[in-house]
This record gives structure tokens, C-alpha cells and sequence, in this order.
């Protein structure tokens, strides 16, 4: 009888579960054996008992939730074999953020894919996506939509720096979310020629720190706090911090402020105008519309399985494509995290 | 195409009214003719399309993909011609280097120049050309949708600005200009002479008043005045010329077509100023409407028979600005007022009639007669200098506002929602409840001003010390009989509303004290607002 699927990868309340190698891939739950594609805290939390990860995952989560956030952790670097109970598995590149990995899991004559969150295109702060073939690929939805094309990331920049240029007076505050879109966002400003310093607010910090130290140069970064100025010193200036803090009293120090946000939901004027977003920055860490399709004509599976975000499209998708797919009904991530 | 999209954009999403003018100024220095008096007829939505109406779109789109895929794709953005710009799957290669983008003026001369049944093959063609802010574009002006916020008002005081000139003199031209306006640029910019107004029936710019204060009082001499009621309608202007009759609001927006009835009853050759509302001629003489009537009727692309014939139209005038050839506007105003009086005399009665002049000799008469006006729809007395003449804007010391007394309730802060701009990081907008019973508050309005900057600092501590509940941008706030803040709102006015869980629609709510000191169980009840209703009906 032909191995199914089914067999080897299923979705449980915990998350995605591994019958013959008994572990989860990005629980949301506390379980015994964890493989995590990536640091978003919506697919690593603390508290498993065993975490297998790349070791750029296992860092950020000992940055995040500190190195006692599993009993044990084992790290895989990208290519490399580890065999767990009658199963391999290995770790590819998914090019989501620094350290992001799909997950390919073997067993028998079997192989499936958990592409985790994942983007095709080229980013300077984290390895390049890798196509994997495979019998069953496990895809994200977050854009799945044909409305979702997102621009070139280098045009949103200039986009950004040269509303700072025409706008002197005002300070530019920037959301982006710590992991990978600050670095991301940062490094495009550095490409981009700016090389004035950029001010953080004090949860960007750490996680820039560590990009430093993997060798992905940020420039001059400063803490964006009261003691660095009087409230006219950040007239001109570029501040980055987590879009929740834009609503906060710390938002309060800078001079007439000029929200922006550098998220893959900004293609959407109305997303926009309810975040009261005066400068939308399309700048994604996820597949858009023609990468999803692309990504699945090159890893050719046999069957897709689509997760998270809007899974009808893709399927829809697929169907005229003649692919075989279905919805993974998998619970907790997080649609906004972009 | 593109510098037209970036200004939409910006427009869009641009918050403050300054930063909005600077945009349109820049973009009439930076932009040549025609280009830029075609954008400026789009925004100012003075540009007549022949249409490609929305369900021509719909099968452009759907014969270049899946209709399911397009529907998924509609459900999740809520706007069609943004859906289609986003996700028009293109024919051929990437844009990037080509400039065979078609321009704005190209898009509307050519639109205006064609069929109905060519205009979905060129759009279709433009689609392929532009990117998505450029197809966003097309399809907007193609479909004359433009909602920004943008008030005819501050696009005429972008040019006024641009121009250096007074804003009274574009309203006084605008009405008499075509798209793409190259005279006006041309006047604008000192290279051409001031554009002559050759419309009939032109908008003139309206004379305001100033709210008097208690000490202007001892100024002023009765005797140089004269006082009338002020009306809660509309404030309008009717003119009528060689056969064309026109009804524009105070800043000069024809609203003719939503006021057919009142329009075909303009039988004179003239311009008169005054209070647009609603009344019926009954067997006891006129009975005037609320402004609650009167709304039945506002912004209204079409009226229906029943409304024309439930709430109609009313013109109770005011002044006289024109008769026939000659412009009164230079002359006092008891003479403008003689005049009005023998011109409106000749006017359908069920339609016209005129503001009646108050008699007081001291300011206590006229304090008494405000304190008592014979009808819920006036809402104070305005005060004018006989000798002054009709002057456009608000010049001082002519004529004087004296509204009455605001409503004053107790209510208790219920939610709270951060502002914009210089407001960012503070919580500014307010909803704030009555009770309806004992625990039990329902909010009845919004206000967002009123406060001073310190006492913003201390709502904004109490909303985030107090928070019970976030729902994005807002916050809902600990309201109960113990615990909560109290507001003392004061408002113009009050309506029933079925829009309103309450049922109780305020004018005009904004704070007039912060009562920290008031227990929130001795707020008000929402039966005293209900019987507010039935004082003023």
C-alpha cells in the first residue's frame, strides 16, 4: 500500500504534527519536540521541552525569550541530514528573515515540504529562498490574492527618502515589526545611499545587534530617546520602531510626527488609511500573488497544501492549474504579522 | 499619468489641511497646462466623462481573469476600481523604462472625444500601459469617483495661494470656467489678464458675521443696527440670469440639482442671499420645518416625489445683492433691505418670503426677544449696521451673530480613540454616554474639542489608567456609577435619530468642562435629553 501523506504530516491543535518522527513543526503549544522554521513569535515560543532549529532560530530565541527558553535545543544548519526516529529531515532557506528555514521531512518514499512563511525575492539580510522538490508543499497564504503584487522594496525606499527630503521639519516615524522587517528596512536605507544615523526605539535594539554580529551591516543607529534631543533634533530624522508605539506616549518626543509603515498590507489604501498611515511603505517578507504561483510551477509537488491567510484563492488557484490542493486548517498565526 | 496618481496619493493620505494646500500648490507650479487644469477639474469634480460605467469595468476585468479569483479579490479590498488597478493582469513585458504611458491630458481629451462604445477598448488599452497607482487613477477619473475630503473651499484657496490673489475672486470666476482653465493658470501666474466671467447666474462671495461678545455690547449703539432672527437652515445664495437659475451654498457649491423645487421656482433676474429650509404653506400661514427636515433633503443626487413633496424646499431671504443689472451690493443696508423687501414681494409666497427685522430699542429688548424666540428652528439674532454695504468674507464690526445659549448635559466618557497628526499618541476623540437605566449607559455622541492642551494631558492619563477594553485605535474606558469621568457637553441642538442606538442625534457636541468632581451617577438620564427633543419640536 502507497504511503499517504496523511501518514507522515497532520494537522493537530498544537500545530502540525509528525506521527513516525513524534514531533511538531512550529507548535503553538508547549509539546516535547519542536522544529521551528523561523523566530516570529507566532511560529517559535518558549517553553518546549525540545527545539530543533537552524542556529541563527535558536539564537533569536534565546535573544527573545532567553536561553532558558527550552530544556534542550539541537541546531541544523541549511543542507544538513538529522535523522529523528524513522524520519529525516533538513533545512532549507526560506529567505523570510534571518535564520528562516523550510522544512523538508522524509519518510519512506515520501517528502514534504513546510515552507514555513517564506519570499522568493533577493533579501541583503538573510539567505536567498530555495526551491526543494517535493511530493507535498506546505505553502503559506498571507497574500494570496491577485491584488497583492508587491513592489519593488528599493522603490518604497526612495519613495520614503525622498518624502524626508521635502518634509525637514518633520520626524519620519517608520513601523516595522523588530525581526527581519527593521533590518530589512534598514539595510535597503543604507543601500539607498543615506547613511545619516537612524533612530530605534529601545525593542529594535537587541535583534539589530544580533544582525550586526552575523556581519549584516546597519550603519549609525541611535536610541531614539529624549535624552538624544530635545524634541527639534528629530526634525528630518528616520525613527523605526514597532508600529504599537506609534500610538503610544512615546510618540509624543518627536516633532509633528509622519507615520509611516513598511508592511505587504499597505498595498490596500484602506489598511492603511484605518492605521492612519500618511506614508504606506509596500514592503513585504512574505510571497506575493505571482511568487506563491511561481514558487509552486518551480517546486512542481505533486499536491499543495495551503495554510494560513487567504487559502481559497490558492486552491482556486491550483485547481485551474490542474494541481491537487487543499486548505490546512492549522490555528494561531497571526495574519498581520508583516 | 503619474504625477496625477502621486498627487491622488498624497491627497489621500495627507491628513492636515495645510500640508494639503502645499501639495496642490507645488503641483500647479510644477505641472504645465493642460495637465494640470484637467487634475484640477478631476479633484474638483468639475470634469464631465462621457462614462464608462462601473459594469463595463467589471467585464474588462473578467475577461482577463478568473471571476472567482476577482470576487475573493473585490470581498477583500471593498473598492472596485482599486481591485481592478491592483489586480489587472498585464499583457506584455514589464513596465519598467517604457514611455508609452499615456498622460492625463491625453486620457481626458481622448475620452471626451469618444464614443461610448470606444471608451472600455481605450481604457483597456491605457490598463495595460500604466502602472497600478496609474490604473488607480484612470479608472477613478473614468468613473468620477473622488472621495479625498477635499472641500471645494480649500481647492479654491490652493489657487487663491498660488495665485497670491483673494480666494473671493476665484469664487467669483470659477462658475464661469471651463476645464482645463488655461486662462485662470495663465491670470494666476501674471501672464495673462484676469479671465472675464461670461456665466450666467455667477456665484458672489458670501458676507459673514462674527460672534458678538458680552463687551462689544457697551461699543455698539442700537441705533446704527438692525437685528433679525437666525435661521437653523442652510445659508444660500438663489441667482437667476438670462433664463439660468442657480442655488450655490455659502462657498459657492451648486447644489441646484438637489433643489429642483425651489430652482423652477426662481422666476426673477437677480441674486438674493439667505436661509435655505424647510416649510409648508398650511391654511394657518407658513409652518417651518427642523433642521432635521432639512436634512432629509441635503446631498442628494436625486429626490424622489415624496420628498419634494413631504419636506419642501423654502428660501427665506435675507439680502439683495443684484436686481436685474445693477449690483447692490455697494449700497447700505437698509436700502438693500427696502429693496429685497418690494422684489420678494413679488415671489411665489409658498417658496420666498422675508427675514423679519426685529424691533428693539435697547440691547435687553433684543436679550429678551433671544432668550424667546417664537419657533425651535431659530437658533439666536443676527445684528447688522445699517450703513454697512455687502462685503465678501468677514469684514469686523458689520454684522454680528448672537446665537442662543447651548444645550449643557452631564455624560460619562464611555470610549476613547487616538487622533491624528499633532494629536498622534493622545487620546483625543471621545464617546461619551447617558444613563438609560440604572447601570446600563448608551452613548449619544462624539465630541473631540473643547479642552485645553493640559486638560488633553490628563484625559489622555485617565483613558490609558482606566482602560477596560481595546479594540484597535480605540479604547473603552471604566464607566460605571463609582467609578468614570464626566463631561459637561455642550451642543446646538437635538434630533431623533434611528441611525443612533440611543435614538437622540446631538449638533455640534463638544466639552465645555471636565467634571472631575461628579460622581458619574449623577450624570444625566437619557429621558432629559428625550424631553429636550420635545421642548424644541
Amino acid at each position: 500500500m502507497a504511503t499517504r501523506p496523511e501518514d507522515l504530516l497532520i494537522p493537530r491543535r498544537e500545530g502540525l504534527y509528525c506521527p513516525p518522527g513524534d514531533f511538531f513543526i512550529d507548535p503553538v503549544r508547549n509539546v516535547d519536540r519542536a522544529l521551528i522554521t523561523h523566530g516570529h513569535a507566532d511560529h517559535a515560543r518558549a517553553g518546549h521541552d525540545h527545539v530543533l532549529a537552524t542556529p541563527q532560530t535558536l539564537d533569536i530565541m534565546a535573544i527573545r525569550y532567553g536561553a532558558d527558553h527550552a530544556r534542550e535545543t539541537q541546531a541544523a544548519g541549511f543542507g544538513e541530514t538529522v535523522r529523528i526516529k524513522d524520519v529525516t529531515v533538513r533545512f532549507h532557506p526560506a529567505g523570510h528573515v534571518l535564520g528562516s528555514a523550510q522544512i523538508a521531512v522524509e519518510w519512506k518514499d515520501l517528502r514534504i515540504v513546510a515552507s514555513g512563511d517564506y519570499k522568493p525575492r533577493p533579501d541583503p539580510t538573510c539567505a536567498t529562498f530555495e526551491p526543494v522538490p517535493c511530493d507535498v508543499f506546505i505553502t503559506e497564504a498571507t497574500f494570496a490574492l491577485p491584488v497583492f503584487r508587491h513592489p519593488d522594496a528599493m522603490d518604497e525606499i526612495t519613495r520614503l527618502l525622498r518624502s524626508v527630503s521635502r518634509n525637514p521639519e518633520r520626524a519620519h516615524l517608520v513601523g516595522v515589526y523588530s525581526l527581519g522587517k527593521a533590518q530589512r528596512v534598514i539595510r535597503l536605507i543604507r543601500d539607498a545611499g543615506y547613511h545619516q544615523p537612524l533612530y530605534l526605539h529601545g525593542a529594535l535594539q537587541k535583534l539589530c545587534d544580533y544582525y550586526e554580529s552575523q556581519g549584516i551591516a546597519l550603519g549609525d543607529l541611535r536610541p531614539a530617546t529624549v535624552d538624544a534631543g530635545a524634541k527639534g533634533d528629530f526634525a528630518g530624522a528616520i525613527v523605526l520602531g514597532p508600529p504599537s508605539a506609534f500610538g503610544d506616549k512615546w510618540a509624543r518626543r518627536f516633532p509633528d510626527p509622519l507615520v509611516s509603515f513598511a508592511s505587504g498590507w499597505m498595498q490596500v489604501r484602506a489598511r492603511a488609511r484605518q492605521r492612519g498611515v500618511e506614508l504606506p511603505l509596500v514592503i513585504s517578507d512574505h510571497a506575493d500573488w505571482d511568487e506563491l504561483a511561481d514558487t509552486i510551477q518551480t517546486v512542481g509537488p505533486g499536491e499543495v497544501w495551503v495554510t494560513h491567510g487567504r487559502e481559497e484563492a490558492l486552491v482556486r488557484w491550483c485547481a485551474m492549474q490542474g494541481i491537487p490542493a487543499r486548505p490546512l486548517h492549522l490555528v494561531g498565526y497571526e495574519d498581520e504579522g508583516d | 499619468m503619474n504625477r496625477f496618481a502621486d498627487l491622488l496619493d498624497m491627497l489621500a493620505f495627507t491628513p492636515s489641511r495645510n500640508a494639503k494646500l502645499r501639495l496642490l500648490q507645488d503641483f500647479f507650479r510644477t505641472v504645465p497646462d493642460p495637465e494640470r487644469g484637467y487634475a484640477l477639474a478631476a479633484i474638483a469634480r468639475d470634469l464631465d466623462i462621457p462614462a464608462v460605467k462601473p459594469a463595463q469595468l467589471r467585464e474588462l476585468i473578467s475577461a482577463r481573469m478568473d471571476p472567482e479569483l476577482f470576487g475573493y479579490s473585490y470581498d477583500y479590498v471593498g473598492d472596485l476600481a482599486e481591485t481592478i488597478a491592483l489586480a489587472w493582469p498585464q499583457k506584455g513585458e514589464a513596465l519598467a523604462g517604457r514611455n508609452d504611458m499615456p498622460g492625463l491630458s491625453e486620457v481626458v481629451e481622448t475620452l471626451i472625444a469618444s464614443s461610448r462604445r470606444d471608451g472600455p477598448r481605450l481604457v483597456e488599452d491605457w490598463l495595460d500601459r500604466l502602472d497600478p497607482p496609474g490604473r488607480y487613477a484612470l479608472l477613478k477619473l473614468v468613473t468620477g469617483g473622488f472621495r479625498m475630503g477635499l472641500s471645494g473651499r480649500l481647492i479654491k484657496q490652493s489657487l487663491a495661494a498660488f495665485g497670491e490673489v483673494d480666494v473671493n475672486e476665484i469664487e467669483e470666476l470659477w462658475h464661469g470656467l471651463a476645464p482645463p482653465y488655461t486662462e485662470l493658470f495663465a491670470w494666476l501666474e501674471g501672464s495673462g489678464d484676469k479671465p472675464v466671467n461670461a456665466a450666467a447666474a455667477p456665484f458672489r462671495p458670501v458676507m459673514l458675521s462674527h460672534a458678538i461678545d458680552d463687551k462689544d455690547f457697551e461699543k455698539l449703539d442700537p441705533k446704527d443696527f438692525t437685528a433679525e432672527w437666525k435661521w437653523d437652515g442652510i445659508r444660500v445664495q438663489a441667482t437667476s440670469e438670462r433664463g439660468i437659475s442657480r442655488l450655490y451654498t455659502r462657498t459657492g457649491d451648486d447644489i441646484s440639482a438637489t433643489f429642483p423645487d425651489l430652482v423652477d421656482a426662481i422666476g426673477f433676474d437677480g441674486a438674493l442671499d439667505g436661509e435655505l429650509l424647510v416649510a409648508r404653506a398650511t391654511e394657518g400661514g407658513l409652518e417651518t420645518g427642523s433642521f432635521s427636515d432639512l436634512q432629509q433633503r441635503l446631498n442628494r443626487k436625486k429626490v424622489s416625489a415624496k420628498q419634494l413633496r413631504d419636506f419642501p424646499a423654502f428660501f427665506r431671504a435675507y439680502d439683495l445683492l443684484q436686481e436685474g443689472d445693477e449690483d447692490l451690493r455697494p449700497r447700505p443696508f437698509v436700502e438693500r433691505r427696502q429693496r429685497l423687501e418690494a422684489f420678494v414681494s413679488g415671489l411665489d409666497p409658498a417658496r420666498f418670503d422675508c427675514s423679519q427685522l426685529l424691533s428693539f430699542e435697547s440691547w435687553d429688548d433684543l436679550a429678551a426677544l433671544r432668550a424667546n424666540p417664537p419657533f425651535a428652528v431659530i437658533e439666536g439674532v443676527m445684528i447688522k449696521r445699517k450703513a454697512a454695504p455687502y462685503l465678501p468674507g468677514r469684514p469686523k464690526g458689520e454684522w454680528f451673530k448672537w446665537k442662543r445659549d447651548p444645550f449643557l448635559i452631564d455624560a460619562v466618557l464611555m470610549y476613547a480613540q487616538r487622533g491624528h497628526g499633532k494629536r498622534s499618541g493622545f487620546y483625543s476623540d471621545y464617546t461619551f454616554g447617558v444613563w438609560r437605566e440604572p447601570g446600563e449607559l448608551v452613548p449619544v455622541g462624539k465630541a473631540y474639542f473643547g479642552f485645553t492642551d493640559d486638560e488633553l494631558i490628563e484625559i489622555d492619563k485617565y483613558v490609558r489608567n482606566n482602560t477596560i477594553e481595546r479594540f484597535g485605535p480605540v479604547r473603552s474606558v471604566r464607566a460605571g456609577a463609582e467609578k468614570g469621568l464626566v463631561f459637561e457637553i455642550a451642543f446646538e441642538g437635538i434630533n431623533r435619530s434611528s441611525r443612533h442606538k440611543s435614538g437622540v442625534a446631538m449638533r455640534f457636541p463638544r466639552i465645555s468642562r471636565l467634571r472631575w468632581d461628579k460622581p458619574p451617577a449623577e450624570a444625566d438620564r437619557l429621558e432629559t435629553l428625550e424631553r429636550m427633543i420635545d421642548g424644541t419640536e
